[in-house]
């Protein structure tokens, strides 16, 4: 027993201590002090799930939702549970081969690991959900299927009032940034869906969860405290009647044009159609993408609203506003008589301005008549008053008149791509003429609603409720309330009522008076509805294409009852060929008996009805446009083109993101001081919105045509 | 004699008893919050013996029943054996040869049925009953270079075969031996000697060289300040201090970065520094060469790499208080592998946090100091050196594991005794506690 070496005891003791004491220090560190663990670690670990809100809902007057969600689903697939699924099975009912299987799986494997679940197929179709549903047990647990939420529309009407939604793309995060978009969230690209999209879009909300090695989602983080609820969006409540709407895309089907239906009460507005229209529900499910393409590349151009996007010559649909100009200047009365012997020879040569009707009119019977004649003498009395100094301020002073009833500036509807229209200036005169070698006879046309003036359909229609309505307007609007308030103030505008310049009711009276005769015994009868006394004007739109002269548009607009108005409405049918009053006319008078009496139950109305709607007025350059496409068989090819940066065209013709030129112009008349500015580009088009975007198509279809050549 | 056997055998150290049945408890609990999922039935999965905790959980209950069963025996039967039971353990590993099972690339295990047996690691306790027994035959010297000689034959018999066996951690555990010997009067200088100098390889592989160089000199310079009035006396001191800072500088500064340079192939450098969780700093890393040697280089380096830096984070992630039991991500997430097994500590790290962790390495030391205060309160020399042997054993396991999975060792495969999942290793520890415990109970009868 070697006493000695008992001190060593302590010596073993330090040994353990101190041991002990640099573990102990360097857990503080690597616990305590570091923070780059703890950071690491949360990398790792946890993982920030973003939960999409449903987006909000779209309702009718009625209360009908026209504007919904519905679940979709997608088959799911973990590679690594693969082994011993009858894989035949699952391709054909899938309509795949095996190889197309097989490559699908590697891709994923690469993108995703096998052990990650991953999109085997996006939105099942719903023959293919049938089948599967069937059969899915024969191929769990390697897939499964996962409900998404997509938009559905329920009466498949009005697709380009409520527009569509679509993957954001750099463009648009660039250009909202900081509201939390990231690449791969949906957003809405038209319509009600892009304007409303922060009321739509809702609140996303974030769950924490647990990963764990193999990147897998395992459980929530302490079982969901940290996390925030999604909230959904809020609803819409429109003033769109659908069933209207419906009517309207029946009659309008085989045509191009626009219907615009608005409540002159409250600026509602009823129906909107654009035709071609497209079935909405194509641009939310599995086939998305080709009939996106397929949409796009029709010459028809089914995507553009033409409702506010296109621009027309308003025609004879003009002369109503002129005549409360001529009346309220005082340059005529109501009594006062023009004679046309045929033309109007008050400019002296130059191609005479034809009149169909030979004789001397009033007012109201000019309007009933629609004699071109009287409104050019109106006009030239405006322009040449005395009171007015020059024919610049004169024309001045008419295109107050012009903008207070709405025309050549943006309305403000809550439908997006509205184009401003145009009112001829004087500015613009002085650049195409030179300061003061213009007067009244060098723009005479004018006076008919021909040549500088433009118009959407969304003004004409709005013009005929400032009309109806003896003086007033509110800007015509889709959205009449938002579900839980409206927190953007987005809807404020549409509640101010706009009386632009006052004019007495009795020139009101007169110009209806002459409205009602259009379609009691003038060129509108075929807007003749029983019992209801509508009042209504007729117009036939001469218009050129590529310089070539078209089938006139057919024009008709107008309110009804008189009385009491409850629907302003007006109606074009693009190149139909004849008058305002053979085709506008009677689909007008269909709609307002449908919208005040419910219901079309005679027999021989329903007739017409059909007879109408089975009518194809497309223009023949259509059919020959849509024939060299096919015979190019590109279809595949478009697909290819959208992902290669063609979005940007696609937008540029659904006329998103259009620049505000006019705005600066506009401002400048308003203050009565012509300064000179920067010439328009574009001027000596005549029915611009077609021609503009056919142009753009003929582009397109060329671009393809040389991708065509190179590849192969 | 009966009677008084009675009273002695009720003189158990039941702190020893407790301390060993905490930890025991905590490791099982560790090993619980591990494997554990929410939506597992507790009791049935506890009793499926399908799980590990629940596996852990009726090993745990084997061994209450093995220390009864050791507390029961005589302790005569432990002083009377260890040769048969020493040859028994090293005929057991040569058998591993024959009957091996291979397991994580090492054959060095025995399947025995219900679980498998390392003999390595029961070999421990064999040898530590052998060299006791030696140490107090009354006809050895200790003090005899000859007897020196055969105690470390003992010691280093069973390292040989587990180095052919491919299980270097564990042959290194033998090496702990070297305490109770120097308890015993073996000659300090090799313990120092090759402490210091696996002390500096560890730590050159751990920090960069120019560090290593200032820090030598610093712990010289504080030598010199402390020493200076010895130093005024005996200059010897002053040599002696030079000799050593220069021996270890040149070690650290020369003559690692040497046998990494032109000894060790790259791969084989690569592999030692990704144990400690580092890349080698002796290469340039060029992408060449890395795409070359990604062909030859083994992949178990990248996965020992792997697993220093997930175990870091799991550990460093849990701060001061650690996030709470079962809540920890990272374990939780599975993150660090072999968690159940010797890295066990990261889910307690994780979970309890820093405080948590103090609280077991005091439980620990507490057991450490028990077995030496109650290794000096032996009255026979068998006794002692067993307790220190069981000290030492103990000690190198908690302190290597822990510095593994804090990332101040390499990753050498050591459990965490009592804690760490597997029967073996549980049992070992377990037998060679209450061996111990025995021996301590008859301290008074033992007379030898």
């Amino acid at each position: 027993m070697p006493v000695y070496n008992e001190s060593r005891k302590n010596i073993i003791r330090l040994i353990f201590i101190s041991l002990f004491v640099i573990i102990i220090i360097r857990l503080f560190t690597l616990q305590v002090i570091t923070s780059k663990y703890k950071i690491l670690a949360e990398d790792q670990g946890m993982f920030r799930k973003v939960v999409y809100p449903d987006r909000g809902i779209v309702f009718d007057r009625k209360k009908n939702a026209i504007l919904q969600n519905t679940n979709i689903s997608d088959l799911m697939v973990t590679p690594n549970k693969l082994k011993g699924i009858d894989t035949a099975a699952l391709c054909e009912i899938l309509g795949i081969d095996t190889t197309q299987f097989k490559k699908r799986i590697i891709e994923l494997i690469i993108k995703n690991g096998r052990t990650r679940p991953a999109v085997f197929e996006a939105l099942l179709s719903d023959d293919k959900m049938a089948k599967l549903n069937e059969s899915l047990y024969k191929f769990t647990p390697a897939f499964y299927l996962q409900e998404r939420s997509v938009r559905s529309f329920p009466f498949d009407a009005a697709a380009n009032v409520l527009g569509y939604t679509a993957e954001v793309d750099t463009n648009f995060l660039k250009k909202h940034p900081g509201e939390g978009y990231v690449a791969g969230d949906y957003a809405g690209m038209t319509g009600l869906e892009r304007t409303y999209e922060k009321v739509l879009m809702g609140e996303r909300g974030i769950e924490y969860w647990k990963r764990d090695n193999k990147n897998r989602l395992t459980e929530r983080l302490e079982k969901g405290i940290y996390d925030t609820m999604a909230i959904a969006g809020q609803n819409l409540y429109t003033s769109i009647d659908v069933e209207l709407q419906q009517l309207g895309e029946k009659l309008m089907q085989n045509k191009l044009g626009s219907i615009v239906a608005i409540d002159p009460k409250t600026g509602g507005i009823l129906a909107m159609v654009s035709a071609p229209t497209y079935h909405p529900n194509y641009l939310t499910g599995s086939e998305r993408r080709r009939h996106f393409s397929e949409l796009f590349l029709n010459p028809a151009l089914p995507l553009l609203n033409r409702t506010v996007s296109a621009t027309y010559s308003p025609g004879s649909t003009f002369k109503t506003l002129q005549a409360l100009i001529g009346l309220h200047e005082g340059v005529i009365t109501t009594d006062t008589r023009f004679s046309c012997g045929g033309a109007f020879y008050g400019c002296g040569g130059g191609r005479p301005m034809k009149c169909l009707d030979v004789g001397t009119f009033d007012l109201r019977g000019a309007i009933t008549i629609s004699d071109n004649t009287y409104f050019a003498n109106v006009m030239q009395r405006v322009m040449n008053n005395p009171k007015y100094p020059n024919p610049d301020s004169a024309l001045l002073h008419w295109d107050r008149y012009m903008y207070g009833f709405g025309l050549g500036h943006r309305l403000g509807v809550d439908v997006p791509s509205e184009k401003t229209g145009n009112i001829p200036t004087p500015t613009y005169y002085d650049k195409v003429y030179g300061s003061g070698h213009w007067n009244f006879c060098t723009f005479r046309s004018v006076s008919i609603g021909q040549g500088e003036v433009n118009v959407t359909p969304l003004q004409v229609a709005n013009e005929m409720a400032y009309i109806a309505n003896k003086g007033w307007y509110y800007t015509p609007h889709v959205v009449d309330s938002i579900d839980g308030g409206d927190k953007f103030d987005m809807l404020s505008k549409y509640r101010k009522k706009i009386i632009p310049t006052f004019i007495p009711d009795s020139i009101f009276e007169a110009v209806h008076d002459g409205m009602q005769g259009v379609v009691d015994r003038g060129t509108g009868a075929g807007a003749k509805v029983k019992d209801i006394v509508i009042c209504g004007k007729t117009g036939t739109v001469e218009n050129y294409y590529h310089g070539v002269k078209q089938q006139n548009h057919s024009f008709f607009c107008g309110f009804a009852p008189r009385d009491n108005p409850k629907i302003a409405i007006m109606c074009v049918v693009e190149n139909s060929g004849h008058f305002g009053g053979t085709y506008a006319a009677p689909i007008v008078g269909l709609m307002i008996e449908k919208y005040l009496k419910d219901s079309i139950t005679d027999k021989a109305r329903v007739a017409r009805l059909e007879q109408l709607s089975n009518l194809n007025l497309m223009p023949p350059r259509i059919f020959i446009e849509l024939k060299r496409q096919d015979s190019m068989r590109h279809s595949k090819d478009s697909a290819y083109l959208l992902s290669k940066g063609y979005i940007k065209l696609i937008r540029d013709t659904v006329g998103i993101d259009e620049d505000q030129v006019d705005k600066d112009e506009l401002e400048k008349v308003k203050k009565e001081k012509p300064i000179d500015s920067k010439p328009k580009k574009d001027t000596s088009v005549k029915s611009d919105a077609i021609l503009i975007n056919d142009k753009k198509l003929n582009r397109t279809a060329d671009s393809i045509k040389t991708k065509k050549r190179n590849t192969r | 004699m009966y009677e008084k056997k009675a009273i002695i055998s009720n003189d158990k150290d039941w702190v020893m008893i407790w301390l060993y049945v905490i930890i025991a408890v905590i490791g099982l609990i560790c090993i619980f919050s591990v494997e554990f999922k929410a939506d597992d039935n507790f009791f049935k999965s506890i009793i499926a013996f399908k799980k590990n905790y629940s596996k852990q959980f009726f090993y745990l209950i084997a061994c209450f029943v093995l220390a009864t069963f050791i507390l029961l025996m005589d302790s005569k039967f432990f002083t009377a054996t260890p040769n048969l039971l020493y040859a028994f353990g090293v005929l057991l590993m040569v058998a591993t040869f024959a009957v091996g099972k291979s397991v994580n690339g090492s054959r060095s295990w025995i399947p025995l049925g219900f679980m498998n047996l390392q003999p390595v690691e029961t070999c421990k306790i064999f040898t530590a009953l052998a060299l006791a027994k030696y140490l107090s035959r009354p006809e050895t010297d200790f003090t005899k270079t000859k007897s020196q000689l055969l105690a470390s034959g003992i010691c280093f018999l069973p390292v040989i075969f587990s180095l052919l066996q491919n299980e270097t951690g564990l042959a290194l555990v033998y090496f702990t031996f070297l305490l109770p010997m120097y308890r015993e009067g073996f000659p300090p200088v090799y313990l120092v000697l090759g402490a210091s100098l696996g002390v500096l390889l560890v730590v050159s592989l751990l920090f960069p060289t120019l560090q290593l160089v200032i820090a030598l000199t610093i712990i010289a310079l504080i030598f010199f300040y402390f020493l200076r009035r010895k130093i005024k006396r005996d200059k010897g001191i002053l040599v002696m201090i030079f000799l050593c800072w220069s021996l270890s500088t040149c070690f650290v500064g020369l003559a690692v970065p040497f046998i990494f340079k032109h000894v060790f192939q790259k791969y084989q450098a690569d592999r030692i520094f990704s144990m400690v969780g580092r890349d080698n700093p002796f290469v340039e890393h060029d992408t060449t060469a890395a795409l070359m040697s990604t062909t030859t280089k083994p992949i178990k380096s990248d996965n020992e790499n792997y697993n220093v830096k997930q175990s870091k984070i799991a550990i460093g992630s849990g701060g001061l208080f650690g996030k709470g039991f079962m809540k920890g991500t990272q374990t939780q997430g599975d993150f660090v592998p072999e968690q159940h097994t010797d890295f066990i500590f990261t889910s307690l790290g994780e979970s309890f946090g820093f405080v948590g962790c103090t609280i077991l390495m005091l439980l620990y030391l507490g057991l450490l100091l028990r077995i030496v205060f109650i290794a000096e309160r032996q009255r026979s020399t068998f006794s002692r050196v067993y307790a220190y042997s069981v000290a030492s054993i103990i000690f190198f396991h908690v302190a290597i594991n822990i510095c593994m999975t804090i990332g101040l060792a390499p990753v050498i495969g050591i459990t965490l005794p009592l804690m760490s999942y597997g029967g073996s290793s549980l049992f070992t520890f377990t037998i060679l506690i209450f061996i111990l415990i025995r021996l301590d109970a008859d301290r008074q009868m033992v007379l030898r």
